[in-house]
């Protein structure tokens, strides 16, 4: 009770027609800075800092809480239409999204993802509105320990990517992994296969190696190998919206992928993207469309991890709110701002600026509307650049994918990476290998090897400790029956038919 | 010929000169902050940068440049024209740690700037989860040098601040052998210490100070010779029995190698009013920081504070460093 009547004192401040124009500016900017890669949510809100002198503190966390969640809704769009992921949490997006796009179903693609996302944002926002009290406790448990288990799991979604030789596949996610080692080893900060070159210090950052592998590798490979003649139109079949069989399938992908996103987003180290590989996982496991998957693309394979994401962007917003800790940049940076407005973010915010905090909860229901309502129509204008001949198109991919790395970091170093992983991406679809098992290796990888090498650390080398630890062993269960469990079912039910 | 050439000469000397002062700045100046945007030393670039820019008549534009430790920025800016219009936010890290974690790099802190002067420092506070058994900094001391490795001790990453400051506070206290356990950053680090999977951590007082007071974790003393107004009832460590831990996390204003005088004075002179701007000093006492008085600022401090870090971080660290081998 208490806590809607702090919502609706929420809403009253957070619906002036100023506040809304605020909104509508973030959700705006978020959308477009979605839509282009290497320029992220982070690096806008840090540009807009300044505007923090100027606007109140309402305003100026309205307009960043639209910019959030405008970014998470733009970042699936290109991941569908040219298979370049914006930012890291739409890479899985681009597996199922974009063989919809190039089987003609681009705008029923675009549309899972938005209402998808307006979905899971509303089920997040929700979740953070009533009870981020109970996730935060939860998320206190996961030490490294049930993190380790909980990457132990999501590697079981790896066996939804493999394609058709586990051997090839498996391949994959080995060059994933050691991918993934390069740069500081965290525990002894000694550099790993860096040679020497101090831009690899830092690692690789995966979207470029997502961006080399799906995009420009694709671009070679269709270059080395396309058809002669006229240059072919991607057509867009049937309407650009979504059948009533597209809403029956898509709809439970989108709550599954927000309860999977929610908590896991809340937890410091969970991560963007794990959720958004075990919604894939998840979705593949249980459809009864299976031969779509991979080939002219899933709309549940869409749908489930897009809403993990969003989902899992309003889950970082409870460690933030709740404990005043950042788990990922844009919290960080959104926490610095609460300090320019004199406000130090710590376990008691909720009690000395509820007014501020129950006005942001409130903007983020009315920018998740307003995101709908400003990105369904764009859907039909977005389905148009498929119209432009490939050659353009491909040759438009590979402009954008070099502009966007570069913005990243704004280094040579990186547009040669993407360009050597977009050879290595052209060659591995040459040789019949998946690329889906690198991104999965190289983000699981270090994060697992982490969190195994802190829990060694804590527990002093007692390998015990991943099995006595209640929550770990039971995601180690998890793991292993996903693995293990569709072979015994298959053996308990065998003589059963026989 | 002879006119010619000196009109050649002279045009030359003209178009190769730095903007002269009197003009200084006629446009935007760069300032590269070699940590990502929201941290400690990024708030305090743009509190320190807003009152610079006004007075400047310029805008002072941040520029964040984050990467091994702070280095890969300061190599970035050690290497632009020295006219002025870039400069840095350098830090405990990058100007006084560094030489000694990174044995490949690229600059030499005392050598390859024009130090413009001290911003602020950010004090180190030793913090604990609350459930620890010690109930003042001498009890902490003594459970930490019969821990041994027992004790574990968490920081936020190769060349953090909690890093080096918490191997600072190890090697000070006899005996002790903590445990260092890595985080990727200091929110995932302190979450670990408010749940209570790692027993201690040293930080500085800007990200610490709300779970303090939240009663999140618990605070054993504050490095500094005075206690802080943000916490008012922590002692110093001087006062609970650790005098020699002393660490602030200082963050100084430097220009490239062979910037003109009058453009160093003037940006010495600028820095120095902006630290005084009242409004600029509300933000930075509400962070908890610590802005340098009188015979502590300006260029000739800063090289001096400088050298005296270089020379203290190195054997610390390159003792850690062997331990670590071994």
């Amino acid at each position: 009770m208490d806590t809607l009547a702090h919502l609706a004192n929420g809403f009253s401040l957070a619906l002036t027609p100023i506040n809304l124009l605020w909104c509508l500016v973030g959700v705006t900017v978020g959308t477009a800075i979605g839509v282009l890669p290497g320029l992220g949510p982070a690096l806008t809100i840090a540009l807009l800092l300044p505007l923090t002198y100027k606007v109140d503190a309402t305003s100026a966390f309205i307009l960043f809480a639209g910019i959030y969640y405008g970014a998470m809704y733009g970042g699936s769009t290109t991941s569908i239409l040219l298979n370049t992921p914006g930012e890291s949490a739409s890479i899985v997006t681009s597996l199922e999204g974009n063989r919809m796009a190039r089987n003609g179903r681009a705008g029923a693609a675009l549309s899972t993802a938005a209402i998808g996302s307006f979905v899971a944002g509303t089920i997040g926002t929700i979740g953070l509105t009533f009870v981020a009290e109970p996730i935060v406790r939860f998320a206190l448990k996961f030490g490294p320990a049930e993190y380790f288990s909980l990457m132990v799991l999501s590697f079981v979604t790896v066996s939804a990517v493999l394609g058709n030789s586990a051997l090839r596949g498996l391949t994959a996610l080995v060059v994933g992994i050691f991918l993934g080692m390069i740069g500081i080893d965290l525990q002894t900060g000694q550099p790993r296969f860096a040679f020497g070159v101090t831009e690899l210090l830092d690692g690789i950052n995966v979207l470029i190696v997502a961006v080399g592998l799906f995009a420009v590798g694709e671009t070679l490979y269709l270059a080395a190998h396309g058809k002669s003649g006229p240059p072919e139109v991607l057509e867009v079949k049937d309407s650009i919206w979504m059948s009533a069989a597209d809403w029956g399938r898509s709809w439970k992908a989108w709550i599954r992928g927000s309860l999977v996103g929610f908590p896991i987003g809340a937890m410091p180290a969970g991560g963007a993207e794990v959720p958004t590989f075990l919604s894939y996982w998840m979705e593949k496991r249980f459809s009864k469309h299976q031969h779509e998957f991979g080939t002219v693309g899933a709309i549940e394979g869409v749908a489930g991890p897009e809403a993990a994401n969003n989902a899992s962007a309003a889950g970082v917003l409870v460690p933030m709110l709740a404990l005043g800790l950042p788990t990922s940049a844009t919290a960080a940076i959104m926490l610095s701002a609460f300090q320019s407005y004199g406000i130090n973010p710590g376990p008691q915010l909720l009690d000395t600026q509820p007014a501020l905090v129950w006005s942001l909860i409130a903007s983020l229901y009315i920018g998740n509307v307003m995101l709908l309502v400003l990105n369904l129509p764009l859907v039909g204008l977005w389905v148009k650049i498929l119209k432009v001949p490939e050659p353009l198109l491909y040759a438009g991919i590979l402009v954008f994918a070099t502009i966007g790395t570069y913005g990243i970091s704004r280094s040579v170093v990186d547009l040669l990476l993407l360009y050597a992983m977009g050879i290595m991406g052209y060659l591995m679809r040459r040789f019949d290998f998946p690329t889906a098992p690198v991104i999965i290796g190289m983000i699981l990888g270090p994060l697992a090897e982490q969190e195994f090498r802190r829990a060694m650390t804590i527990s002093q080398g007692d390998l015990t400790i991943f099995l006595t630890r209640p929550l770990s062993l039971t995601l180690l269960i998890i793991a292993f029956l996903g693995v293990a469990g569709p072979w015994i079912w298959s053996r308990l039910r065998k003589p059963a038919a026989v | 010929m002879l006119r010619m050439t000196s009109a050649v000469v002279g045009m030359t000397l003209a178009l190769g000169l730095p903007a002269n002062a009197q003009n200084y700045p006629t446009r935007p100046i760069s300032m590269i902050v070699p940590f990502a945007a929201g941290g400690p030393t990024d708030v305090i670039a743009r509190i320190v940068a807003d009152p610079m820019s006004r007075l400047l008549g310029q805008q002072i534009v941040i520029e964040n440049v984050a990467g091994a430790g702070g280095t890969t920025g300061i190599t970035r800016a050690a290497g632009a024209k020295p006219d002025g219009y870039t400069i840095m936010m350098g830090h405990m890290g990058t100007h006084g740690v560094a030489p000694a974690l990174y044995p490949n790099l690229k600059y030499n802190p005392a050598t390859d700037f024009t130090p413009i002067g001290n911003a602020a420092g950010t004090p180190i506070i030793i913090v604990a989860k609350k459930n620890h058994p010690a109930k003042d900094l001498k009890e902490f001391v003594a459970w930490v040098a019969k821990e041994g490795d027992k004790a574990n001790q968490a920081y936020a990453g190769t060349a953090s601040v909690s890093h080096t400051t918490g191997i600072l506070l190890v090697s000070m206290i006899p005996g002790a052998k903590s445990t260092l356990v890595p985080y990727t950053g200091t929110g995932p680090a302190l979450n670990d210490l408010i749940a209570g999977q790692v027993d201690f951590m040293t930080d500085q007082i800007v990200n610490v100070v709300e779970q303090i007071k939240g009663g999140a974790i618990k605070a054993y003393g504050i490095a500094t010779p005075k206690r802080s107004p943000a916490l008012p009832d922590l002692p110093t460590t001087i006062e609970a029995g650790l005098p020699s831990y002393q660490v602030s996390a200082w963050n100084a204003v430097f220009g490239p190698k062979g910037m003109p005088a009058d453009v160093t004075a003037k940006l010495q002179d600028v820095l120095n009013k902006a630290l005084d701007d009242p409004n600029a000093r509300k933000r930075l006492d509400e962070l908890g920081a610590v802005v340098p008085e009188g015979a502590d600022r300006g260029g000739a401090a800063l090289q001096k504070l400088v050298e005296s870090e270089v020379a203290r971080w190195s054997p610390v660290i390159k003792d850690a460093m062997a331990k670590e081998k071994k």
